[in-house]
């Protein structure tokens, strides 16, 4: 899979100068991003540098101010959730938007509800019983266990919340899971089966956008990583090639050749820098980091 | 490999299982209020067995609720949804109206009258309803504020296309649909009870019923999931302005008139009903069977107080503290749920 990233492909999505304000707050200023088929792409960033507003626009529940989003090197509008996910691009996002009162299965299959067949399906009658048993299946295939099935998401603990988020997530993708911050609540152990999991998503051909603070999880896991600062892409990396004072530095803006303070200059040069590695680096690297 | 946390060995799962099962059925409200109700009609039977419980007085006692119970049916979609609707009674009053006006209008004791009037009565309770729910959805204006302006609206137009005299239904509705009977019960039961039934099959086992309670249980994760989410709020408040709309029509059948200043705090006993049971004025849990419970407990307190000979004014008064004990209880399971 990796052989085919080479330097001239198009990227799987990419956004160009998205630029969103909340009210003053400017949460993106012109942010770029990439990524490639079957790769796992970490976006790291200060709280603050817009990760979040980013996977929202890219995944259709918010819209750019400007900017442009390309599937495929097309130009798209993801005016509506309904329109990223056509493309195939799921998102377990940052508050795990679940449902608390509703079961891991509603929650599931909330807005592609399954219908009974027949004239009562016509009439908008659940089919409850596939519903549940697809649920269920998609989480043990994925390797998410849930107990019970007919209790509602607010009895879960926070770890399981996780797992149904992530799960949902990673059942419905066909191209991209964008996954914010989905260790967050959860310890090692968890952690590391999450990552374990990226990595399975990743090898079922399906690309991956992590967001996580820890820097120890994202260079295990990650074949590329983008920084995010201030609302604007400020560095590229291939994984296997960047220390981890390189990614603080880029993140918090002490990089070394940042002359200027200006964003758009940090990104610049970082980000043509960075681009080059990264296309020699993740080709040659990807097979060999150990899974 | 799983990503659960926490969760119990394989071998604890089975009691678990049960112990969530039991659980859940002793933290429905349903079962406690549906016991509440059983032991108020089994001691108002004990103590009044040949006036309270007769078919007579039960009979009067549902023809008596059936009216409010398609109110209280809609109100607990829109009360799913996290919203409320204050302006049933007015919109009631207005479809009984332009129902008795249309009527009139063809000919009152015509037979097109008879298919007329209870097609203009749902008609103007729809356009309410969607009237409300276009305003809380695409305006964003709290469903509180919107509604008691619709029920201001509705009121107060009532009384403009009336001139403050009630309207009387013909003699054909009233002493037709008024009184007809099937099987001794009234239409009017009859009408409410399919409806009830059908609206409860609707959200409990429809994408209709799904997406009601995903709105209210997280709004903004209904959205992302991909709900349509603002045209599902226009279809609920559409849905309880219709049968407003409807029990306005039941209603001029029934009592013969408009009722213009009769109806003033129908909303009130309509979210009342819905409370007590169990549905969550904060949204994504309520069922129907809830709701017929809840409007019941009043109806028999009412009807069982009068029998006794207590003064009327304690149903008042019970039912309000019933009321508040069932939002403490609601508000507690809500706490011992986010643990
Ligand atoms: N809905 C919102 N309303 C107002 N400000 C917001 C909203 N969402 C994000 N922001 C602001 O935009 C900036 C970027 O936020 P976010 O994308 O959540 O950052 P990150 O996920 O990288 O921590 C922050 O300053 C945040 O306060
Ligand atoms: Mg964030």
């Amino acid at each position: 899979m990796s052989g085919e990233r080479g330097g001239a492909e198009t990227p799987l999505l990419e956004a160009r100068g998205i630029v969103k304000a909340y009210g003053h707050v400017e949460a993106l200023r012109g942010a770029d991003f990439a990524v490639h088929a079957g790769e796992v792409v970490a976006l790291i960033g200060d709280n603050g540098a817009g990760k979040s507003t980013l996977t929202k626009i890219l995944s259709g529940v918010e819209r750019p101010d400007a900017g442009t989003i390309l599937l495929d090197g097309a130009p798209v509008a993801f005016d509506r959730v309904e329109r990223a996910r056509e493309a195939g691009i799921e998102t377990v996002h940052q508050d795990l938007a679940l449902c608390p009162q509703l079961t891991p299965a509603a929650n599931f299959f909330l807005g592609r509800e399954v219908l009974r067949g027949g004239p009562l399906g016509r009439l908008g009658f659940l089919d409850h019983r596939a519903m549940r048993e697809r649920a269920r299946a998609e989480c043990e295939r994925l390797g998410v266990r849930l107990r019970s099935d007919t209790v509602p998401v607010s009895t879960l603990s926070g770890g399981q919340r996780q797992g149904v988020a992530v799960a949902r997530a990673v059942a419905w993708a066909r191209r991209v899971v964008f996954m914010d911050e989905p260790t967050a609540a959860l310890g090692v152990v968890q952690t590391g089966r999450v990552l374990d999991l990226v990595r399975r998503v990743r090898d079922s051909g399906v690309a991956v956008v992590l967001i996580s603070h820890n820097m120890q999880d994202v260079k295990a896991v990650s074949d590329r990583i983008e920084v995010l600062r201030l609302g604007a892409r400020v560095a590229r990396f291939a994984t296997a090639r960047v220390s981890m004072e390189e990614l603080v530095a880029a993140m918090t803006g002490a990089t070394s050749d940042a002359v200027s303070d200006s964003p758009s200059d940090v990104s610049d040069g970082a980000a043509g820098r960075g681009a080059e590695g990264v296309r020699g680096e993740a080709a040659d690297d990807a097979g060999g980091e150990g899974r | 490999m799983s990503v659960e946390v926490g969760g119990p060995a394989a071998g604890r799962a089975g009691g678990v299982r049960g112990r969530a099962v039991l659980e859940r059925v002793a933290g429905s409200q349903v079962v406690w209020i549906a016991l509440v109700l059983a032991a108020m009609l089994a001691a108002f039977a004990m103590l009044r067995p040949h006036s309270f419980a007769t078919g007579f007085n039960l009979l009067n006692l549902v023809s008596d609720a059936a009216i409010l119970l398609l109110l209280a049916v809609g109100m607990t979609f829109v009360i799913i949804t996290s919203g409320i609707d204050l302006s049933v009674g007015g919109v009631l009053v207005f479809s009984g109206v332009t129902a008795a006006k249309a009527m009139g209008a063809v000919g009152a004791e015509s037979g097109t009258a008879l298919w007329l009037g209870p097609v203009v009565a749902v008609a103007t309770g729809l356009a309410w309803g969607v009237l409300n729910g276009a305003v809380v959805a695409y305006g964003r204006i709290p469903a509180l504020i919107v509604t008691l302006g619709t029920l201001g609206m509705s009121l107060g137009g009532a009384l403009l296309l009336t001139g403050g005299v009630d309207l009387r239904a013909s003699g054909r509705l009233n002493l037709g649909l008024g009184l007809d009977r099937d099987l001794g019960v009234p239409d009017i039961v009859w009408i409410s009870a399919a409806v009830t039934v059908a609206l409860a099959v609707l959200l409990a086992q429809c994408r209709f019923g799904r997406h009601t309670y995903a709105i209210g249980s997280n709004t903004e994760a209904a959205r992302r999931a991909g709900v349509r989410v603002e045209r599902q709020l226009v279809r609920v408040y559409g849905l309880a302005g219709l049968l407003a709309g409807l029990a306005g029509y039941l209603s001029l059948a029934k009592y013969g008139i408009t009722g213009v200043s009769a109806h003033s705090t129908d909303n009130l006993q309509a979210i009342a009903a819905v409370v007590i049971g169990g549905t969550s004025l904060f949204g994504g849990t309520g069922s129907v069977l809830g709701t017929v419970i809840g409007v019941f407990i009043p109806a028999v307190l009412q009807n069982g107080f009068q029998i006794l000979g207590v003064r009327p004014f304690w149903q008042q008064v019970v039912v309000g503290a019933v009321l508040i004990v069932a939002v403490y209880l609601d508000q507690w399971r809500r706490r011992a749920g986010d643990r």
